[in-house]
């Protein structure tokens, strides 16, 4: 396995741009320290700025002002701006814009010719099968498919030997099958060359699937940000993220039912039964247990069909006051969890900090 | 080319609406059209003066071709032929080839006057006009001159003595003047000298253009094109063949009055005098 | 053929006048096309109607301008005479500057609309790549805008060749240096010389067509090429 970047420093980003599109003017204002280790998703809805954040970090757009620092290197302050090609990133765009003028071979040789670091023919056979796009060499870019076309770039972007990703809602133009076929690469890549990621995307699915660090925009400006699980177990939520609200946890599965067809993972102590999709036994997968699917009991309800009973304590019940809903973030053991229930249930059984309660977990979305 | 012309068009600093561009093409094909109808307008309203060549009210019109040497003088001649007459005339101005090449190909002259005698010949040649019916109009002068005051003092010191970057000339091969220059380099034995130091002008007034412009140092032009400023030497008749410029009627004006009248104009004393004040000889 | 030496000295001059204009045009318009096809200031509307005035100005105008600016009292004239260069009309390289801004929006439009044609994204994503300016240059933009510089380049040598009004006013013909060949078929027809006109008149013809065939057929080839079916 080839290790890229062995250095992993934080990111800040205060940026402040100012772009105008015919008469209308769209205003980016973000405050931000993530790390640059693993994948960071930026997750927002269309017109909230994802791109142009990206663009901003990119260096595509020049009206951007303010301070951006990738660990020690500054690529923007009040004195300076790096230029684009300057900036040792990989940018996978959102319609691949491969170059028209040169085969799969010629785009990929684009980039190894002016990578930060040279490309041994090792690296480059390592990215071509990890991203299997080895019988498509020949091939000019108008005869690739939407999904090939995203794994070449993806490929040219890893070429460059980047020190960060950077990557554009690289499934958004793909539909669902083609989507199935790359986003394991892309949870693969990860893994396999250990480069700071920025995803952006519009898919919570995606982002379940994918990110260690989350930065919520809305119109423009950062709403909520931090770990996956910080950002989608919180209460602050905006309101039209709410049913997505989760509980997202690495398990580690232990033992295999043949019998019922099942798999028991295990997380922070906890014992959880999962569908058996052929996990093998001592692989650690992502789970994300959605918060409506996670309800409430005083007692251990043992006559009933939800197989996953945990015992913990309430933490914190955080209201709801639109709605008839509040967040109640359990303790179990090691770890917490969240349910979203009703204010009458809070009301009805006396709920309270510090009490003993017993979680029911419907269902749980395995992501790989 | 095509591409390109369209798309100053499709470019943002020429937009150019459609039903502009119909507009103009109408306005531009009216214009196109008026000047027959203002001509015709004008004739019938000039007076008829008493002394009249012709019994009829409502006269021809002649085309009459002229080589553009003759310019000046020619405006005059109209101006005065007009006054004098019920008969008008429209005038081409162009190269006497030009001119030659339009008159065998159908162009509807009835009069031209050539800058030398060979188109005539030669129109005469091929049955375009009659022999009886050429004359020469004017003899041409030729000077050396300069834009400069004191570079040349009316001899041609200033070729032997090599005083100059460019002499220019209008080009031999079909213009008279240009002959002419030729004639006297030869009289002075300068041909071979100079010949490293020619422009030739496509006509006389280019010539004059270069030499006007500075480009030339000195040229040799007509005497009639000679301005105020500058300096010049009047060459002696003797250094080159006369410059014999011919008038010729058409075969296709024998039956237009005002070509009769305009050519029998040319030949009268009013004529006579109005081409010597321009600098040109007649006999 | 039956062509004179006058004749085969006007078409080599006129051929050594179209490629050297062309090659130097070539060099110079390119980065006023880029920065045409780039730029976002308020200038671009003026340039470009100035790089388009020979399209529509008679060159009969452009030339008396430039023999009065190239002259001895006009402001080249007086540059050239300072650089010890002399004067610049009735010489070769008189008629190639004058040459150069007859011919320069055939160069310079069709490579201005290629660039454009290529717009933002391969440079961005070139830019991504660690890829300079220059580099992105001629690494992306020269490729992809190759259609635009073929067509300029035939469009600028075909202009040039076919050049008469500015070469007549600032040409002084003069054989080997400025006798090009429309100012040689001109002098033919004035001179009544028609079969020799007739001659050179037919040459001209025919390379002008076999110029415009040449470049009708790479344009379609061009796009041709865009309209392949992918998967």
């Amino acid at each position: 396995m080839t290790i890229i970047n062995s250095k992993s420093p934080n990111i800040v980003a205060n940026l402040h741009a100012s772009l105008r599109s015919g008469s209308q003017v769209f205003e980016l204002e973000v405050t931000s320290i993530f790390p640059s280790t693993g994948i960071t998703a930026i997750l927002g809805e269309s017109g909230s700025g994802k791109t142009t954040l990206l663009r901003c970090i990119a260096g595509l757009e020049k009206s951007v002002k303010g301070l951006l620092k990738i660990g020690e290197t500054t690529w923007l302050d009040d004195k300076r701006c790096v230029p684009t090609c300057e900036r040792e990133i990989g940018y996978v765009f959102q319609d691949a814009r491969l170059f028209d003028h040169l085969n799969v071979y010629g785009n990929l040789q684009f980039a190894v010719k002016r990578s930060h670091e040279t490309v041994k023919k090792v690296f480059f056979e390592e990215v071509v099968h990890a991203l299997d796009i080895g019988h498509l060499m020949q091939h000019k870019p108008d005869q690739l498919s939407g999904g090939e076309k995203q794994r070449v770039a993806i490929a040219r972007a890893l070429l460059i030997k980047p020190k960060m990703l950077i990557m554009d809602e690289p499934l958004a133009s793909l539909d669902n099958a083609r989507k199935q076929d790359v986003l394991p690469y892309l949870a693969a890549l990860q893994n396999m060359f250990n480069l700071p990621m920025l995803y952006v995307s519009h898919s919570t699915d995606e982002v379940c699937r994918l990110a260690d660090h989350v930065i919520l925009l809305h119109q423009g400006k950062v709403v909520i940000q931090g770990s996956i699980n910080e950002v989608f177990s919180s209460a602050q939520l905006p309101h039209v993220y709410q049913r997505e609200t989760s509980t997202i946890i690495k398990a580690k599965i232990i033992e295999k039912n043949e019998r019922w067809h099942l798999v028991r993972a295990e997380f922070d102590g906890n014992m959880i039964w999962l569908q058996d999709h052929n996990q093998s036994i001592g692989r650690t997968v992502r789970l994300r247990i959605i918060a409506s699917d996670v309800s409430l009991s005083l007692k251990d309800e043992k006559e009933s069909t939800i197989l996953n009973r945990l015992e913990g304590r309430i933490a914190c019940i955080q209201m709801d006051s639109r709605g008839a809903t509040a967040l109640v973030t359990i303790d179990l053991m090691n770890t917490e969890i969240v349910a979203q229930v009703t204010r009458k249930s809070i009301d009805d059984l006396f709920l309270m900090v510090g009490m003993k309660i017993w979680t029911q977990i419907k269902s749980v979305a395995i992501l790989g | 080319m095509v591409n390109s012309v369209l798309s100053i068009f499709k470019s943002p600093t020429m937009k150019f609406s459609v039903p502009f561009i119909l507009k103009i093409s109408v306005l531009w094909i009216l214009l196109f059209l008026c000047p027959l109808e203002l001509s015709n307008a004008v004739a019938v309203t000039q007076p008829t003066p008493a002394n009249s060549y012709s019994l009829n009210i409502e006269s021809q019109h002649a085309n009459v071709a002229v080589a553009s040497n003759f310019i000046k003088p020619m405006q005059q001649l109209k101006a005065q032929f007009e006054a004098n007459t019920p008969h008008t005339i429209r005038v081409s101005y162009s190269s006497s080839g030009k001119l030659f090449a339009q008159i065998i190909n159908g162009a509807p002259f009835d009069v031209f006057l050539s800058a030398d005698q060979v188109k005539p010949d030669e129109l005469i040649k091929r049955g375009k006009a009659k022999a009886h019916e050429r004359f020469t109009y004017a003899q041409g002068t030729l000077i050396l001159w300069s834009s400069k005051t004191s570079l040349v003092n009316n001899s041609p010191d200033v070729l032997y003595d090599n005083n100059f970057r460019k002499v220019a000339l209008a080009n031999p091969k079909f213009a008279p003047y240009g002959q002419a220059a030729v004639d006297v380099l030869n009289h002075l034995v300068l041909l071979e000298q100079t010949k490293s130091k020619w422009v030739m002008g496509e006509s006389i007034s280019q010539t004059y253009q270069f030499v006007a412009t500075g480009n030339a140092d000195i040229g040799f032009i007509s005497f009639s094109q000679k301005p105020d400023y500058g300096s010049y030497w009047l060459i002696p008749e003797g250094f080159y063949k006369p410059i014999k410029q011919d008038a010729i009627l058409l075969k296709n004006a024998e039956k237009n009055a005002s070509a009769l009248a305009f050519f029998q104009f040319l030949k009268s004393n009013e004529a006579k005098n109005i081409i010597q004040s321009y600098h040109y000889n007649v006999d | 053929m039956g062509l004179t030496d006058s004749d085969i000295n006007a078409i080599w001059l006129t051929i050594k006048l179209a490629f050297t204009v062309t090659i130097i045009l070539l060099i110079i318009g390119t980065p006023i096309a880029i920065w045409l096809a780039k730029t976002k200031s308020w200038l671009r509307g003026p340039i470009n109607a100035i790089v388009a005035l020979p399209l529509v100005l008679p060159p009969t105008v452009l030339g008396f301008y430039l023999l009065i600016a190239m002259g001895p009292n006009g402001p080249i004239g007086q540059l050239t005479e300072q650089l010890g260069v002399g004067l610049l009309p009735f010489t070769f390289w008189g008629l190639v500057i004058g040459s150069l801004f007859y011919s320069l929006p055939f160069v310079v439009q069709p490579i201005q609309n290629a660039v454009e044609a290529i717009g933002q994204k391969p440079l961005e994503a070139a830019a991504t790549l660690h890829s300079k300016p220059m580099d992105t240059f001629f690494h992306v933009i020269v490729p992809l805008a190759k259609p635009g510089f073929i067509s300029a380049a035939i469009l600028g040598f075909a202009h040039t060749v076919g050049e008469f009004g500015i070469v007549l006013m600032i040409g002084g013909n003069i054989p080997m240096e400025t006798k090009v060949v429309s100012i040689q078929i001109y002098d033919q027809v004035e001179a009544l010389e028609y079969a020799g006109a007739h001659r050179l008149s037919a040459i001209m013809l025919g390379f002008s067509f076999i110029a415009l065939l040449l470049l009708y057929s790479f344009q379609k080839r061009g796009l041709a090429s865009k309209f392949r079916i992918g998967r």
